[in-house]
């Protein structure tokens, strides 16, 4: 089961991010391959469908459906503005009226002879795509988007909430194990990004909102605060759509976690940079985690996120590779591959598993399921 | 059933994929000459690999391997998974399997195997949309035939449903669903309500979660009257396909050409464009098969090899697939948010705490098992190391399977919208509280299949897990996939029938017992004597009590004959204090004596349930000694 394992979270201090931003439907790309942009440079834009009326035109008149057409003002295709009479019928000389109005400005898409129903199609919404992150656009996929590139640190979070945000970062709290609360985050905290310890409070998200924080990363979510700050309980952790005003990623998991020690020293080297982050977590039909982004412009690397990927990808788990624990009860834990013996191990729960032997901090040698360990990739 | 409804038994989508199967290699057309046969499985977390082979002139299991599925990023190619699945068996057996190009075929030497079948539910399934006219009725019907192909549904969407216009659209709009199934209205019947809701579905502009490239199949099986009116208003947006109404008339439903139609159109659309699949499908002669569609075929053929009344469940990682064969009727429910890791919290959510908590027998506060179960949604792949963590997540599978049931249950009941001597006007003043046609004492067997029961360390534990969960009454047998290869034989049936069922009755099918258990009409000490007559003739009598379970050890493959004398308020299935004479088997754990009743009732208190479940585990030896909050080795 050499290549059979969970590859771990990405924390590296420099290395090159390639992001595609993508439109939702086909439009038109505002760069070339080549541009210089900011992480607020519309990179491209789209019409996305409006709002749709649908009038049940034949029922108002009380004509049939295949006679709405005589009673119509307008055609498929015409102009309609708001408030417009779309069909009209008189009746005991003109005295009695029945009619429709469109109740939004748009196009008249479709008169059904069969249901008696109009469609009216609201006026298409613009919308724009920024950049997300400076840097250099490599790529433009026609009518789609663009891949953007830039020398970066890069730290990965397991779970977040809330989408794309922008902040400096600061880091708040004085140690891994420390609990971010209220009375750490003031005024000053307006458009950063704050760096937590092992779990943050309700008072502390709620005053990181009040202030106008962008976001937090912090090793763990305390559960329930993170239902009080929602108003409901996750059910799949597919996110990022949250507009709470406050982009949330943990580092480890659920519950009280300190922040590994690799992951708070990189977040202090990085204070006072900005970063992007994006909090949208998707665990199901294409795995997104969440992430902190931290341009290096002025950087040089020539290793690529993707090249270590697929590197690792092939590579496999080998002795002498780092790895952490991620389940009980070493959950947390981080040591170095001893062997992977290929026979099955009954562990505690009396399953019979393909285990690895992991050598910790502390010299001891533990046996894992190879399932719950995760690489730690240089 | 009624008397006056008709319900075709519909073919099995068996005969869609014969159509479809292009036999490439020579070899493999002729099925005598097989002997090494390779079956994979692409779940959402895992992807499972099986090795049969013919050993003594028997087709038979030989040995699995697993790895995490690499249908999402960063790897985005299902092959990856499916290769280091492979890989593992490879290590075992010495055998090669893989080459450049995908697996070896056909075998030669130590080299390859005569055919490779593969199964998916990877990257969440297939993803539908369903709408239909009147909720109870067509759309249901529809619901159903999306369900019977192995789909999971989003949302239905009707008529009449209470959402205003602009909800629908806005709803149709955040779905992104991969298909889309409309029906409505009976053939010759009204053609306003079906058109509108067309038009709808048109002017909302559905777009799918599979790319800008991606056209969305949509499926119409309702009044043929409007066929050209939705040809005209769908034709041009969409793949459109046309197919038989699923209720042609109000008393008959037939969903067989659109669940076939559902098939085809996820083959050709949907599993082309999930990153990989178009590689995959070169690896194999055979269609990838939904992973429902291909476990519900192997039910049904348990119920009709052994003309019985069957119940099966797939406890998955995403979804937990229930399947019922009652009187010959095949119905199959996916419900889609239940399940042990990606919707774990799903379960949680609509299980309730309490209802999780009673099945742990130690102390845990709310607040640690939330995070306990968070932990698991959220790093999906890992596996329960300690006794502490396995019994949580047995207490999980209880709780999703006794949902899935309930959703089950809602399905398999007779059609609604069927009159007597009534008017259509009639129809939507029809109770809405039709009762499920499953009487728990008429089902003979329940099967469970997925990773959680077929890795249960203890077969007992799997034998619980589904009577706790279904409640089973009067005489029922329990079986379980043994390492979960029931998807796999079940693509492998519609090439080489004979071997999957080979392997299915000597390999598969763990026979784990019966559970005997009573419906109680008035608390009584003794539920019942039984009377036990052995494969020797000898009888042993045992006697069931009140609030007891415990176990007779009644090797596999052994039959018994058993007479249960009941206490008068007790109903073994003929009726409260009606005698049952009746032959049943043993298996793994043996006879299972239930006297807890049903429901079967917890006491509230914390301490005094941990004590009962301790007591009942106990009996049955189902863990470890120091099943209180055991630690790890």
């Amino acid at each position: 089961m050499a290549l059979a394992y969970s590859p771990g979270l990405k924390v590296k201090e420099l290395t090159v991010i390639r992001k595609t931003r993508l439109l939702p439907l086909p439009g038109q790309i505002l760069v070339k391959e080549g541009d210089s942009v900011s992480w607020n440079t519309q990179v491209a834009t789209t019409k996305v469908p409006g709002d749709v009326q649908t009038i049940p035109a034949s029922a108002v008149l009380t004509v049939e459906p295949e006679d709405l057409k005589m009673y119509m003002k307008k055609k498929e295709g015409d102009r309609v503005e708001k408030q417009e009479i779309v069909c009209m019928r008189s009746s005991f000389f003109g005295l009695s009226k029945a009619f429709c109005n469109s109740s939004i400005a748009g196009t008249l898409d479709l008169i059904s002879e069969t249901s008696g129903q109009i469609t009216i199609k609201g006026d298409p919404i613009d919308i724009y795509l920024d950049a997300y992150i400076p840097g250099r656009v490599v790529k433009v996929i026609p009518e789609q988007g663009v891949e953007i590139e830039t020398p970066a640190g890069y730290l990965q979070g397991i779970f977040g909430i809330g989408g794309e945000a922008h902040g400096q970062i600061t880091v708040v709290s004085k140690s891994p194990a420390d609990i971010l609360s209220a009375d750490e985050i003031s005024s000053d905290g307006k458009g950063k990004v704050l760096i937590g310890g092992s779990s943050v409070t309700i008072q502390a998200l709620n005053k990181a909102v009040e202030v106008g924080a962008s976001g937090i990363v912090v090793g763990g979510i305390d559960g329930k605060a993170l239902r009080q700050f929602l108003g409901y309980e996750i059910g799949v952790a597919i996110t990022g759509q949250e507009q709470k005003g406050l982009t949330l990623i943990a580092t480890e998991g659920f519950g009280k976690m300190p922040m590994s020690n690799g992951t708070f020293s990189l977040m202090k080297s990085f204070e006072g940079m900005e970063a992007a982050l994006n909090g949208a977590t998707q665990i199901r039909a294409g795995v997104l985690r969440p992430e902190v982004i931290v341009p290096k412009p002025q950087s040089s690397t020539t290793q690529s996120q993707s090249d270590e990927r697929s590197t690792s990808i092939q590579k496999g788990m080998e002795p002498g590779m780092q790895v952490r624990i991620i389940r009980k009860p070493h959950f947390g834990a981080i040591g170095t591959v001893a062997s992977l013996p290929i026979d099955l191990k009954r562990v505690s729960s009396e399953s019979e598993v393909r285990v690895m032997e992991v050598k910790l901090t502390d010299g001891s040698i533990v046996s894992v399921p190879r399932a719950n360990v995760e690489i730690i990739e240089e | 059933m009624n008397g006056n409804q008709t319900c075709n038994h519909e073919p099995s989508n068996q005969r869609a994929y014969q159509r479809e199967v292009k036999i490439l290699s020579k070899q493999t057309n002729d099925v005598e000459k097989i002997n090494y046969i390779l079956a994979t499985d692409c779940g959402s977390t895992t992807s499972k690999a099986r090795l049969f082979g013919k050993k003594n002139g028997q087709y038979r299991y030989l040995t699995s391997g697993e790895a995490p599925t690499t249908v999402e990023a960063p790897y985005e190619n299902v092959t990856l998974g499916v290769s280091n699945a492979v890989r593992e068996i490879e290590e075992l057996t010495g055998r090669k399997l893989l080459s450049e190009n995908g697996i070896i075929t056909p075998a030669q030497g130590n080299e390859g195997v005569d055919l490779y079948v593969t199964t998916s539910s990877a990257g969440g399934g297939l993803q539908m949309m369903v709408a239909g006219v009147v909720r109870t009725m067509t759309a249901e019907s529809a619901e159903r035939a999306a369900l019977g192909a192995g789909a999971i549904v989003m949302d239905v969407l009707s008529y009449h449903d209470e959402r205003p216009v602009y909800e629908k659209i806005q709803r149709i709009r955040e779905l992104r669903p991969d298909m889309i199934m409309i029906a409505g209205g009976v053939d010759g019947g009204s053609v306003s309500h079906v058109s509108e809701i067309t038009e709808l579905i048109a002017a909302a502009e559905p777009k799918a979660r599979l790319g800008i490239g991606y056209e969305l199949p949509v499926i119409y099986a309702g009044n043929v009257d409007v066929r050209e009116h939705v040809s005209k208003v769908l034709g041009k947006k969409f793949v459109l396909k046309i197919v038989d109404n699923v209720r042609s008339e109000l008393e008959a439903e037939r969903v067989g050409p659109a669940r076939d139609a559902v098939h085809e159109l996820f083959m050709e659309h949907v599993m082309s464009h999930a990153p990989g699949y178009d590689k995959l499908m070169k690896w194999t002669p055979v269609p990838i098969m939904p992973t429902p569609a291909a476990e519900g075929t192997m039910f049904r053929t348990l119920a009709e090899m052994r003309n019985l009344n069957v119940i099966g469940v797939g406890l998955g990682g995403a979804t937990t697939n229930v399947y019922s064969v009652y009187d010959t009727k095949f119905v199959r429910t996916v419900s889609a948010n239940l399940g042990m890791s990606y919707s774990i919290c799903n379960v949680m959510k609509q299980a309730g705490l309490p209802n999780i908590l009673r099945w742990i027998p130690f102390d845990m506060n709310e607040d640690e098992l939330c995070d306990t179960l968070r932990n698991k949604m959220i790093r999906p792949t890992t596996i329960p190391e300690t006794l502490e963590e396995l019994l949580v997540e047995h207490a999980v599978a209880r709780e999703a399977i006794r949902l899935g049931f309930e959703h089950h249950k809602s399905h398999a009941r007779s059609l609604r919208g069927v009159q007597r001597k009534r008017g259509v006007a009639d129809v939507f003043d029809q109770g809405m509280g039709l009762e499920s046609y499953i009487n728990m004492k008429r089902i003979n067997m329940i099967a469970g299949t997925g990773g959680l029961l077929s890795h249960a360390p203890r077969r007992v534990q799997a034998a619980m897990i589904l009577i706790d969960a279904f409640q089973p009454e009067g005489v029922t047998r329990l079986a379980q996939d043994s390492v979960f290869m029931m998807p796999h034989l079940g693509v492998l049936s519609t090439i080489h029938k004979a071997a999957a069922l080979e392997i299915f009755e000597l390999d598969c099918l763990v026979r784990i017992g019966t559970c005997i258990a009573a419906k109680i009409e008035k608390d009584t000490e003794k539920l019942a004597q039984i009377d036990i007559t052995m494969p020797d003739g000898k009888t042993r009598t045992e006697e069931i009590l009140r609030g007891e379970i415990r176990v007779i050890p009644i090797p596999s493959g052994e039959e018994v004959e058993i007479n249960i004398e009941p206490s008068k308020a007790c109903d073994f299935g003929e009726g409260p204090g009606r005698e049952v004479h009746t032959k049943t088997e043993g298996g793994e754990v043996g006879l299972i004596l239930d006297g807890r009743g049903r429901p079967v009732v917890l006491p509230e208190d914390s301490g005094e349930r941990a004590m009962m479940l301790l007591k009942w585990f106990t009996a049955l030896n189902a863990y470890p000694a120091g099943s209180d909050k055991g630690g790890s080795q």
